[in-house]
């Protein structure tokens, strides 16, 4: 980790924060530490952010805010995060896990020489910190998954995943918010919508939160579907203790 | 209020408008028109805000069934509108009316024209913009480009009797090689400095597997010093990643919000217009310029669309008729 964070041009409309050059739980709390502070005072003319592992993309509207001005904010409020720090929370996603809901679940156990239940115990042993989204809409990049059950990806992708399955390649876990192709192993799925463009929020997660995967019978799957459906289901999220 | 009906959608038609802000941090990519400056003068010409719903109309344009009386203006790719078969002119607004088609000649210069029309084209609303953003299904009519059948409906209604000309000498000519301007980085530290000079000094063309999403290059090959992929940070529209074959890729509106490819240079903002007019075949020199200079590029462009404003030339439309045949005349209001 840099001692200064890095600013760099992206452009004329936007900058990159950069505060290293690594993957790490510190890195990212830095990062979303300025995010939050950033987001909290409501700058005019900065049109978006994007936090990731280690760096901010600050979007800005040059007519608006002048470079010089940004400069100085991205400072001021990078020293003022330490007092108010970006509070985590858990949200719980429900999976159904292996038959249908996740085709691939024998092979990671006969993988790693595990019942597939042993394989389930560990998926759901732990949070998993959301360092930052892309890719998709709603696509979670996901950290601190078990090098235990770390198994390669499919050799021959799937053209068509259904939203909501629940996957592992090599050591990282996600789920696919939208139905798209992809090689990763799928071991279950979730009824809860990751991604709804008719939502009030139609993105579920955000990053710097943690989720914690929950198993779920498939009679418990279809109910819950059905509430979600009906938008009746909320998730369940609560603070995170380390 | 139904105003189109889609008799033909033509290549690759989509309703965009300045694009979906707030929620990249989500995933979401920004989607909007690709040429923001055609885009914002097709809307001025019609009389809306700047940010109204167009059709962004590629290479091929639809032909329209007119379902009622409205005003229209084609700016961007130079793809004459004829009504009834008889041509109109580019740059302009007119009326077109109920029982009547709109077509469109083939593209004479340019790639993409924005078909504003009086009081904005409907859409659906996803996350604050009607953009359309086909990967991800979402905006526009149903989340893709225009169907043969579509009916396509105003926002508002409003009664357009003023028919406008944007004075010729703002109008922007596209050619088949332009000069892109660049800012360096976010990690042009990944190239030594041969290599850069190589990239600005080589012509690249655009190849076929361009969209929306982004364009790639052929040319010289740009070589990192040691590495190509960086820990997946965000991106910016313009942005120019040079993955391991060294082929520069120039990120656009419907890029993905990150990714791990080092970005040798930033296309600026401005440019970005002059790209969206680029066919496959076409082809780009890069020149590096600093963020300050970008900067006062942007604020020469804001000033040009005010004089845009300030010098619409007023035009009329008249049916004559003349033994029998009805014609339709534009006149020209010369101050």
């Amino acid at each position: 980790m840099y001692k200064i964070p890095r600013i760099l041009p992206a452009g004329d409309k936007a900058v990159v924060v950069e505060y290293g050059n690594e993957i790490s739980e510190e890195c990212n709390k830095r990062v979303l530490n300025l995010y939050s502070a950033l987001k909290r005072q409501d700058v005019t003319g900065i049109t978006s952010i994007i936090p990731t592992y280690r760096s901010l993309l600050i979007k800005y509207e040059p007519l608006k805010l002048t470079v010089d001005d940004l400069t100085a904010l991205i400072a001021k409020s990078d020293m003022s995060t330490s007092v108010e720090e970006f509070k985590p929370k858990v949200i719980e996603i429900p999976v159904a896990y292996g038959g249908d809901f996740g085709p691939d679940l024998e092979f990671v156990a006969e993988y790693h020489n595990m019942t597939p239940e042993e394989v389930i115990k560990i998926h759901t042993g732990s949070a998993y910190r959301i360092y930052m989204l892309g890719f998709t809409m709603g696509f979670a990049y996901l950290g601190g998954m078990s090098e235990k059950i770390a198994t390669p990806r499919l050799e021959k992708p799937r053209t068509e995943i259904p939203a909501g399955s629940v996957g592992i390649a090599g050591s990282q876990t996600g789920i696919y918010p939208v139905t798209s192709p992809g090689g990763w192993r799928l071991i279950g799925k979730t009824p809860v919508k990751l991604y709804d463009p008719h939502r009030e929020k139609p993105i579920l997660l955000e990053a710097g939160n943690y989720i914690k995967f929950v198993r779920i019978t498939p009679d418990e799957f279809h109910e819950i579907e059905q509430q979600v459906n009906r938008n009746a289901y909320e998730v369940k999220t609560y603070n995170y203790d380390g | 209020m139904e105003c189109f009906k889609v008799i033909n959608p033509g290549l690759f038609t989509s309703v965009q408008d300045m694009g979906r802000f707030g929620y990249e941090s989500q995933g979401v990519p920004v989607s909007g028109a690709m040429d923001e400056f055609a885009f914002r003068v097709a809307n001025i010409l019609v009389g809306n805000v700047e940010n109204a719903p167009v059709l962004e109309i590629t290479l091929m344009g639809p032909s329209l069934e007119v379902l009622q009386d409205t005003a229209v203006a084609i700016t961007g790719a130079w793809i004459n509108p004829l009504v009834n078969g008889v041509e109109r002119p580019c740059w302009s607004s007119f009326p077109v009316r109920k029982g009547e088609t709109l077509s469109f000649a083939p593209v004479k210069t340019g790639c993409r024209a924005y078909m504003a029309v009086s009081g904005g084209f409907d859409g659906d609303v996803v996350m604050g913009s009607v953009s359309t953003y086909t990967r991800g299904s979402i905006g526009g009519i149903k989340g893709r480009r225009l169907e043969k059948g579509d009916v396509l409906s105003l926002k508002r209604h409003t009664l357009f009797t003023h028919f406008f000309k944007v004075n010729e000498k703002y109008i922007p000519h596209y050619s088949a090689e332009e000069e892109i301007r660049i800012v360096p980085g976010p990690q042009h530290d990944y190239f030594s400095r041969e290599v850069i000079e190589l990239f600005l000094n080589s012509t690249y063309t655009i190849t076929k597997d361009s969209d929306r999403m982004g364009y790639r290059l052929d040319g010289p090959a740009i070589k990192a010093k040691e590495k190509h992929d960086i820990i997946t940070d965000g991106i910016m529209p313009g942005a120019v990643q040079i993955p391991g074959n060294g082929k520069p890729i120039i990120m656009l509106k419907d890029a993905q919000t990150t990714g791990g490819y080092a970005k040798i240079a930033t296309v600026i903002s401005i440019d970005l217009s002059k790209l969206a007019q680029l066919k496959p075949g076409d082809r780009i020199k890069f020149r590096a310029i600093s963020v300050e200079e970008a900067h006062q590029l942007l604020k020469e462009k804001e000033e040009v669309l005010n004089k845009i404003k300030e010098t619409l030339v007023p035009s009329r439309y008249f049916d004559v008729t003349v033994n029998g045949r009805v014609f339709n005349v534009n006149i020209d209001i010369l101050k």
